[in-house]
């Protein structure tokens, strides 16, 4: 399976995603500066985590604006699965293609440490490796993670099973705890915490490895045809 | 040449952290007749005299990049100004 890592100017998780897929996972990588115009032939993206183009104006708000936001967005067309992870999630919800938005925690503070995550839907394709109420240990780095929609989003995101991952402890404000949460078909999913920076003990957790393996497993079952 | 300035603020229903830390500054410092503190965002873009029509322009730019209307209401003033 071919990934592609988007590079935006400020994108500082780039390498951490490559590393993941590459060495961990054992697929293939490259990494797409944010002027490219053609992703057909990536069979996943990956939005990493960063600070692009400095947060500035309102995070993800000018990198959603970049050319590659048009092939981003064929691809989730296309069905095939595009992952957001921290400013990858911000630029998602900049563009409109998930809903509601990133806030400033509520404290004000940037905080980067390991929490408990809360798996509230182990049926997606990112998530099926996991389990329905497993809990996982994933590192967060966000100033602003404070994930907010209105009533009726969010009753919509319940309805459809949207929620996929929980905070297991409030303490950046987001709205019931949301850390993750889905596109309606099930292939665009935006989460704050960094699963790939959980693919090895080494590193001081392996917990973010599954939903990697979730999305290969899928996308073979789905593309690879068995002699 | 017309000079637009543009008001963006946070809506009703969405909390202000930032403007939460604001007030309780100002309290501590001795305003505690502040009840509620709201910090949004000033543009100013210049325009050419050629543009289309400049409302219509203008609130096209606002919906597409300069604010987020899921948590931000904007406003906006049109002035003539003198070309540099």
């Amino acid at each position: 399976m071919k990934f592609a890592v988007i590079v935006f100017p400020g994108s500082n998780c780039d390498l951490d995603m490559y590393h993941a897929v590459k060495d961990e996972l054992g697929e293939q990588a490259e990494y797409v500066w944010h002027d490219a115009t053609d992703l057909s032939h990536y069979d996943g993206i990956l939005l990493p985590g960063g600070f692009s183009y400095g947060d500035y104006l309102r995070c993800g708000a000018i990198a959603q604006s970049s050319a590659i936001m048009g092939e981003v967005r064929k691809a989730a067309e296309a069905g095939k699965p595009v992952l957001g992870i921290c400013n990858g999630f911000q630029i998602l919800t900049e563009a409109g293609l998930l809903p509601g938005v990133l806030l400033r925690n509520k404290n004000m503070k940037f905080m980067c440490k390991t929490v408990g995550l809360k798996v509230e839907n182990a049926t997606t394709l990112f998530t099926s490796e996991y389990t329905d109420g497993q809990e996982i240990q994933i590192p967060i780095a966000h100033g602003e993670g404070n994930y907010y929609c209105d009533d009726a989003t969010y009753e919509g995101l319940k309805q459809n099973n949207q929620i996929v991952f929980s905070y297991a402890d409030d303490f950046n404000g987001s709205r019931n705890n949301i850390a993750g949460i889905i596109n309606e078909r099930g292939n665009v999913l935006g989460m704050m915490p960094h699963p790939e920076r959980a693919v090895s003990d080494l590193i001081g957790g392996s917990d973010g490895l599954a939903l990697f393996k979730s999305i290969v497993k899928q996308w073979r079952e789905a593309n690879v045809t068995h002699a | 040449m017309r000079k637009v300035k543009i008001y963006v603020t946070l809506r009703e229903s969405v909390l202000d952290p930032q403007g939460s830390a604001v007030m309780g500054s100002l309290h501590k410092m001795g305003y505690g007749e502040v009840k509620d503190v709201r910090i949004g965002k000033y543009l100013e873009l210049m325009i050419s005299d050629e543009a289309r029509d400049i409302d219509a322009l203008v609130n096209e730019m606002c919906h597409k990049l300069l604010t987020n209307t899921v948590i931000e209401d904007y406003r906006f003033e049109i002035e003539e100004a003198v070309s540099q």
